[in-house]
Formats: C-alpha cells, structure tokens, sequence
C-alpha cells in the first residue's frame, strides 16, 4: 500500500465533536495522529474508536490484570486467545469462558442476552471444542424497583431461546437482587466446551498470501459502536442506543456451530477468530496482529443484509453468528461445500499481506490503512489513580438482634428475594439437552458427564457483591474460595476460572480502588488454591449518572470429577443419618443475608476467608466423598448454616431434628452467621467418629449437629416447622413476583 | 433392528435419541448395530424398521416449529414409508413435524405459560400393546422430562373425540397416584395429552423426552424401555 493518494479523497474534516462522540479523548486523538501520520478517515477514526475503545484494549485494566495467576501444570492455553482451555487428562480438555453484555441487556434485555449467550458460545466452539454446558450470572434492581421483572423476563427468555436452541444445556447460575443495581443490570455468560487436546484453533494468521474468509450470516447494520456504548456509563439518553444491540438467531448459530466443527476435521484451517465486539474490525486486527502479518480486506466481497452500507458500517457493525478464517490457499472450496451444505454465506474477502497493515477498500476506493501495531499495541495503556477504602469494623454478634424465633427467621430467609428459589428461572433453560447432565440446576454446581467417560465436569458461578462492595480485597478472595468450595462439595477437583470483571467508571479513583482490591484478592485466593485463571472479560463504566453498581467480580470456575460414579450432591440421603458441620465458627453477621432481610441493614465487613483454612477444609470434604465417608455435602455461604441445612432437607425431601446451638455463641449468630470454608455434611451413624477423628488430623472442627428424618424441620426447644411449609416459603416468592400485577 | 434419525439443520437431540436406541439395541444383544443418521436434504431413506424424528429447533422454529421440517426433501420419504406401515416415533419437535407433515392430528401451540418449560413431568402410560409402549404397563406412571415452548396438544372437539375414541392417547400428564388433573399439566395440552398414536398404532409423537432418561446418572431410567420395547418389537 502506498498512502495518502489512493485514499477517500473526500473525507470530511473531523470536528472535535465528532471525535468527542467516538469516545476518543483529545490526548488519544493526538497518540492517534502520531500513529497514523496524518489525519485519519472517518471510517479510520471509527476503527480507532473500537479497537481503543475500554472494552477491546483494556486500557484501563491491563495493568491489574497482570497480577493474577495464570500458569499451572493443567493449563493449555491461558488468557490471549478466545478461551482458556484446561486438560482433563486422557487427551481431552475443556474450553471455558465467561463474558458480560450489561450494557446491551439493560437497554433491550431480550436481545442483549441472546446475544451474549451466542457471543460466549462462539468464543468457545472457534477453538475447535463442543460446547457442553452453559451458566449464567446475572445481577438485577431491588424488586421493588418498577424495572427488574421487565427485565428478569426479558433477559431470562433470551438466554433461554439462545441456549436451547443451540441445544446446550444450561445448568446453572446466580441471580441476585440488589438496589445497587436498579439501572445498571448485570448479564455474565459462561460457556463450557469439550476438545481434544491436539485439535485446539487459535487466532494466530501466520503466513502471507492467504484467503481470509468469511462465514456465517450476513452483515447488517446492527450492533454498530457497541463496544463503544459499552465503555461508557449510561445517562437519560441510554435508551437512545437501543439501535447499537445486535440481533440474535440462534438457528443460525447452530449451523455455524456444525458448519464449523465439520470444517475442523479437515486440516485447512490456519486461524479462525468470532466476530464478536468490533466485528469484523476487531477479529481482523487481532488475527492479523497475532500472526505478524498484514491485512486486506475487499468489503466489497462482504455478504451483505442490506443495501448501501458504508465501509464505516461493515467494518464497525456487530451483526451476529459471523466468522472470519484464514485457510490454507487451494482449501478453500473444501471449506466452501460445507458451508453451502450448512446453508451458510462463504465469500473470499481479503488475504494476507507482509505490509504489516490493516487495509480495507470499498467501491475501489482505500477506506482505511492503519499501520497494526496502531490498533493493537500503541492502545493507550492507563494507570489510573485509584484510592482504596477503609476497612468496616467486624460487627460482634451480640450487635445484631436475635430474632423472636430462628425457624420462622429461616422462613423468611428462605422465602427472601436473596435466597428464594431460582426455579422459575432455571425451568425456562434446556438443562438436560445433550443427554449428560448428572446435576441439575439448584445445587452448589453444575455438572456434566463428559460424554462417553465417566468423568464430569462440575462448573459454578460465584461472587457475593454485598461483600465486594464492604470490601472489595475479601469480596475478591471469596468469590474464588466460594467457587472453589461449590466444585469441591460435588466431588470435583477445582481446575480453573475465568472470571467477569464487572466495575464502574475506572476514571474515578474511588472505583479502580475496589477494582485493584478484587483483583488483588482474587489472585491472592487462586495462588492459594492453585486455581488459576486462564480467561476472562472486564466491564467497566457500569453505572449511570455517577451512581456505580458494587463491585461484582464473577468468578465462573470448572472442576474435574474422576468418576461421577463417586460425585455427591447436596440431597439428604436416608433417615437416620447425622449431620456434622465442617469448620470454624465465629458466628459471623457482618453483610449478612439475615441481617440484611431481618434488620434491614447491611455494614460491617464482610467473613474474612482463611485461605489455609479453606484448603485443608476442602481437601478433607474431597477425600470423604472419594471415599464414600459422606452421602450429602453442600457448602455453608449466602444464609449461613441453617440455611444450608434447610437447602439439603429440600432437595432431599426429608426433615431434620437438630441440637440447640452451643451456649459459646448467641444462637442467631451460630444459625444465620456467614462463617467462610465450612461444609455440612451427612453420613451414617457408624462412621462418625471416622470423619471426626480424620478431621482432627487436619485441625478442622467438627460438629453434630443433628439427624435426619420426618417430613419437619425441628430445632431443639422450638415449635417444628413442617417441610411443606419451608417449600412453599422457598418456592413461592419468584413466580409470585413475576406474574404480580 | 435397522433405525434411522432424520437430522433437521437446528435438530438438537439427535445424538441424544441415537444414544438411547444404541443403548437398547446393545442390551438387547444386536451388539455393534447402530443407527443411522440421515441428512434432511437426502431424498432417499435406508432400509428401516424404525424412523425417529428427534426433538430440537428445526429451521429454527421459524413460521411454526416443525412446519419447514414438514416439507423438506426427506419428508416425502418418509410419510411414505409411514403410510406403507414403518413405525415412526417423534420425539418433542419431532412430534410437532408429524402434526405439520399430516402423519397425526392436532397441533402444538405455545404453552400455556407462555414460556419455555424443561422439567420432569409424571406420565400415565395409557396402552402397552404397541411396538412402543409393551415394556411398560397400562396406567404405570413414568416420570421423563419435558423441554419445550410449543407443547400444548391442541385439536377440534372432533379429533379428541376420534383420538379417545379409538384409544389413541398414548401418555397423558398426571400425579403421582396417575390422576389426570389440571395441576399435573404443564403446559395447557387439550385432555393431559402427552403423545398421540396414528389410526393404526404405528406412528407415535410425543413432546417429553424418553431418551433424557435412560441411565441411573443422570437421575432416571424410565426412558429405557420405550426404546428396548422397540427393540424387542421390531428385531
């Protein structure tokens, strides 16, 4: 490419505002004229604003994410490509990837979290693995807030019409409901998939000359600057953006999907890359990067929706279920038959060049010309100032009310919008598609048999935002000691996360101190417990009009189950058996639900979590299950013990009667505190003293609390509450808050 | 036994449904006998004692589930073979296929709820002298999970009648004890029906799932025997 003479000669002179709009600060727009040379295209000014933009260049979170562990002996490929990958021993892997589309699903929450559930499912079936399970977090407004049922319905179908179509089963999640919420609603999507170990696709285009091709649907002109809508906070224009969501259709996908794999049996494929935020943009640039190599593109060859699409538009728009390849040249009419069979658009758009530029033409006329480093490397990198918070004292159990009677307190615990039932929910996701889900939505994790073996794969979704907003260092360490823990009570050994950064305005040096808190907490929890994180996606600017969700560092982490024969599941088993507590207890109520729902408050700080603790814990739990020493294990968090035990005699559909709290503590403190690294676990009454004498070992006390049996819930010196009633109570409020009028 | 599963682009328990019949036709000792999966766009079916449609989202759901499915080109073949006697089993969107291509009556319309439903549900079986069905017993109640938007069985009072009538029914929706009420009917469907039989018994649709149930590890085995029933039958 030679430059200035071939290009749009008449380009219009780029006003200040303009600039202003594309999210480009005057100072980047100086970094940007030195990159370039000269002025910049509008439709060059529009491929700057997304591949500088927060949401692809990470400008201001690069630096912090630098911190966390990403290395260990069962990492594949850790963060840089589109998922992490994790051996499961015996050739096999499993790719994982969690992603937010906040911003999108608050303005159209239908499409918004379709498209979110397509995106992460792309990411993960472009390196080459079948995606076998899918969870979701998702965070919404008080409910009673006029918004969140609009919204839960909207966000909830969507996920739902997206996965199910697929055909992949959704077998898990987190919702929680939080004022801190109201106007910026959290959608964090997770995707599982199964490859072999030696058939993994990157994104590197390594090689000159070769076709670049693009597959999928066509291009429309949707979803153009969402990445940029997505990098700034939301004000009463927000709604205004609506047109910025990308449609879904999940049929589509399904083809890609197909289309894809049947083409990775063959070996043409050099590099693929989704074209998810920033289109074809952003998968352009970052295969090209990745190789060395430089790109053109012929957007006249771009199979189009629609009619007079401006270069700026094809190169910016986010239409969905679209790929971009390099092959192997002389491949491509291989790659073709199978794309036609699957009924899907093929055309030849570009190749490969050693000019090291990203170029685009369009009606023979050079569009854009950017040297790559440009795009890719000279995005400014920001570290921001940031100011951490002060520690909350730890609220001593004696200052928070006891309650006239700890069952009805469960009941109304249980029937809270915290820790109400999610089966509304889950019952509209396709969790058993696929024919291998051996634990269903409701426990402490997912989990999938991986098809023909009998491994598993357990997957959990965790982060308590209360915490991280109290204090953002413990709330960190938490939401991967919680994930770690859910894996561990299912049996499974705890692999690896990705994770789902999701913070307001990093500019304000309030927020990036809690977002260097969480990830300092976070990496402080996976050093500890080997957990690593190998993927992961940062949402920033989540609020509106200056107010900032809390901060919510989604933890999404994958387990590895050697025999499902030997998983356990939270369902109390048979009567007579004992239930034991595993772990410390101080009787913790700073930040909890109880002191929340009862008292209607929340300070203090949050449980601190002994990370040593938590090791030898979960380690002990995985070798009693290993060893078939314990029939039910579920973990002790949101709600505390009682609630623990009332989740387990649930599931199990059998009563409890259980001892009086010891006298050490006040009794609420004991039932309802948030005590971190603690299990409850049930076993026959043999084998007891084995457990207690096997934990002594390890220095972790043990409790009986109890025994199962009947159809209540008894608590030594109250009046026994029957089963029936603490179902309806946990089962009542989500339906009755979705179709109230 | 010779079986084929008709692949729709956007069918998605295909593998499922050929995992179940595997799974039968190996217990029942044809070891290494598998079915065959058979493209949509094919025009020609193999030899086949058995045709399953399996569930999913064929073309997407677009116009009505399965009304696309109903023409495409294999279809003919098909409704061919099943009017010259083959047993045809539809499971989920492969039942709303049969409706659309003429092979049963009826129609599925969107659940009552308005929303997409997967749970487990309790079926009564009403008849157990068919290919499909003889492994379980006349009113036994099977638990086998649903997962659908579009599954409640809608006909004109004409049909309903013919279908009672003529012993058509084949599961209806009910509780634990076998009562048909209207508690136990998760999605609106006219009489609790679950899955019809056509006028000569040899063609089944039906919107829950058998083939999601058929191993202790994944919390049931219910499903088992519609397909080693099928196996016994058309060996």
């Amino acid at each position: 490419m030679s430059g200035a003479a071939e290009m749009a000669s008449e380009a219009p002179a780029l006003s200040v505002d303009l600039i202003a709009e594309h999210g480009i600060s005057p100072d980047e727009y100086e970094r940007l004229l030195k990159e370039l040379g000269r002025e910049p295209t509008l439709t060059e000014l529009g491929v700057f604003s997304v591949m500088w933009s927060e949401h692809c260049s990470y400008k201001s979170s690069r630096v912090w994410l630098k911190k966390l562990p990403t290395t260990g002996p069962q990492v594949i490929q850790g963060p840089g490509e589109n998922a992490g990958v994790v051996s499961l021993g015996d050739g096999q892997a499993a790719v994982f990837k969690m992603e937010s589309h906040n911003h999108p699903s608050y303005i159209e929450p239908y499409q918004g979290a379709a498209t979110g559930v397509g995106g992460i499912m792309r990411d993960v079936f472009t390196m080459g693995a079948r995606p076998i399970a899918n969870m979701n977090a998702l965070r919404f407004g008080s409910p009673g807030h006029p918004r969140p049922r609009h919204l839960v319905a909207g966000v909830v179908s969507g996920i739902g019409d997206y996965g199910n179509c697929m055909g992949v089963p959704t077998i898990g999640g987190e919702t929680n409901f939080d004022p801190r919420y109201n106007d910026n609603i959290l959608v964090n999507a997770m995707c599982v998939g199964l490859v072999d170990a030696d058939r993994i696709f990157k994104s590197a285009a390594k090689g000159v000359g070769l076709p670049v091709v693009y597959v999928g649907s066509k291009t429309g002109r949707d979803g153009i600057h969402g990445a940029t809508m997505a990098s700034a906070e939301f004000d009463e224009a927000s709604e205004e953006k609506r047109p910025t969501v990308q449609v879904g259709d999940p049929f589509t996908e399904k083809l890609l999907l197909e289309a894809c794999l049947e083409l990775m049996t063959e070996d043409v494929i050099i590099a693929i890359q989704d074209m998810g935020a920033a289109g074809l943009t952003s998968s352009s640039v970052e295969m090209a990067d990745k190789g060395g190599v430089g790109i053109d593109l012929d957007l006249d060859k771009v199979p189009m929706r629609e009619e007079g699409m401006t270069a700026y538009e094809m190169l910016l728009s986010e239409s969905q279920e679209r790929m971009l390849m390099v092959l192997k040249p002389g491949s491509e009419p291989v790659a073709e038959r199978i794309f036609t069979k699957w009924e899907l658009d093929f055309a030849v758009i570009g190749k490969t060049t050693d000019t090291g530029h990203f170029v685009a033409r369009h009606n023979g006329v050079v569009e854009a010309d950017i040297p790559l480093p440009a795009l890719a490397h000279a995005a400014p990198i920001y570290e921001r100032p940031f100011e951490k918070r002060e520690t909350l004292p730890t609220i001593a159990p004696e200052d928070v009310k006891a309650p006239p009677s700890i069952l009805s307190a469960l009941e109304r615990l249980l029937g809270s919008p915290h820790l109400s039932s999610r089966r509304w929910i889950y019952e509209q996701y396709d969790h058993m598609v696929m024919g291998d889900t051996v634990q269903r939505p409701g426990g402490d994790a997912g989990a999938v048999r991986v098809h023909g073996t009998d491994k598993g794969l357990a997957v959990s979704c965790d982060v308590t935002p209360r915490y991280c907003a109290a204090d953002p260092f413990e709330g960190g360490k938490q939401a991967v000691a919680e994930c770690w823990r859910n894996l561990t009570a299912t049996g499974a050994k705890p692999l690896a996360i990705t994770d789902c950064l999701n913070f307001g305005n990093p500019e304000r040096p309030e927020i990036m101190g809690e977002f260097v808190g969480a990830i300092e907490g976070m990496a402080e929890a996976c050093t500890a417990l080997h957990f690593p994180v190998v993927s992961g996606n940062v949402s920033l600017y989540n609020e509106t009009n200056g107010v900032a969700i809390p901060p919510t560092p989604a933890v999404g982490g994958v387990g590895l189950i050697a025999d499902i024969a030997e998983m356990a599941d939270m369902a109390l088993k048979a009567d007579g058996d004992v239930i034991l507590l595993l772990g410390s207890e101080t009787g913790h109520l700073g930040q909890s639900i109880y002191m929340s729902v009862m008292e209607d408050r929340l300070d203090g700080a949050p449980p601190p979590v002994d990370l040593a603790r938590e090791r030898s814990v979960g380690d002990l739990i995985r070798g009693f299950i290993k060893a078939g020493t314990v029939d039910a294990v579920h973990d002790v968090s949101d709600g505390g013990l009682l609630v623990a035990i009332a989740e387990m005699a649930l599931a199990g559909k059998r009563g409890v009667d259980l001892e009086a709290a010891p006298d050490e503590l006040p009794a609420h403190a004991v039932w309802f505190g948030e005590d971190q690294a603690r299990y409850v676990v049930t076993t026959t009454p043999d084998k007891v003293d084995t457990i207690v004498d096997v934990a002594a070992v390890y220095d972790v006390p043990v409790r009986v609390l109890g025994t199962v049996g009947g159809d209540t819930f008894t608590l030594s010196g109250e009046a026994p509450l029957p089963l029936g009633m603490l179902r309806a109570a946990h089962e009542d409020w989500l339906p009755r808050f979705m179709t109230r009028r | 036994m010779k079986a084929s599963v008709i692949v729709f682009p956007g069918s998605n328990c295909d593998r499922d449904a050929a995992v179940a019949l595997q799974g039968a036709m190996t217990a029942m000792g044809d070891k290494g006998a598998a079915p065959t999966m058979v493209w949509h766009g094919d025009s020609e079916l193999p030899d086949s004692d058995l045709i399953l449609l399996p569930g999913g989202f064929s073309y997407g759901d677009y116009l009505r589930s399965g009304a696309m499915a109903a023409h495409s080109p294999i279809m003919r073949e098909v409704v061919r073979r099943a009017k010259a006697g083959t047993p045809v089993l539809g499971i989920c969107n492969g039942f709303q296929v049969l409706t659309e291509a003429g092979l049963l009556p009826g129609v599925l319309m969107r659940n009552a709820t308005l929303r997409f439903i997967c749970k487990d549900v309790l079926l009564r079986v009403e008849r157990d002298d068919t290919p499909f069905t003889s492994h379980y017993k006349q009113d036994q109640v099977v638990r086998f999970p649903i997962a659908h938007k579009d599954g409640c069985y809608f006909a004109d009072a004409g049909t309903l009648y013919l279908l009672e009538n003529e012993n058509r029914i084949a599961f209806r929706y009910c509780e634990a004890d076998g009562a048909v009420t209207e508690a136990a009917n998760p999605n609106g469907s006219s009489g609790n029906i679950a899955g019809i039989f056509n006028e000569t018994g040899t063609v089944l649709g039906m919107m829950p799932h058998p083939e999601r149930l058929i191993d202790p590890a994944l919390s049931g085995t219910d499903g088992i025997h519609m397909f080693s029933s099928l196996v016994e039958a058309l060996h």
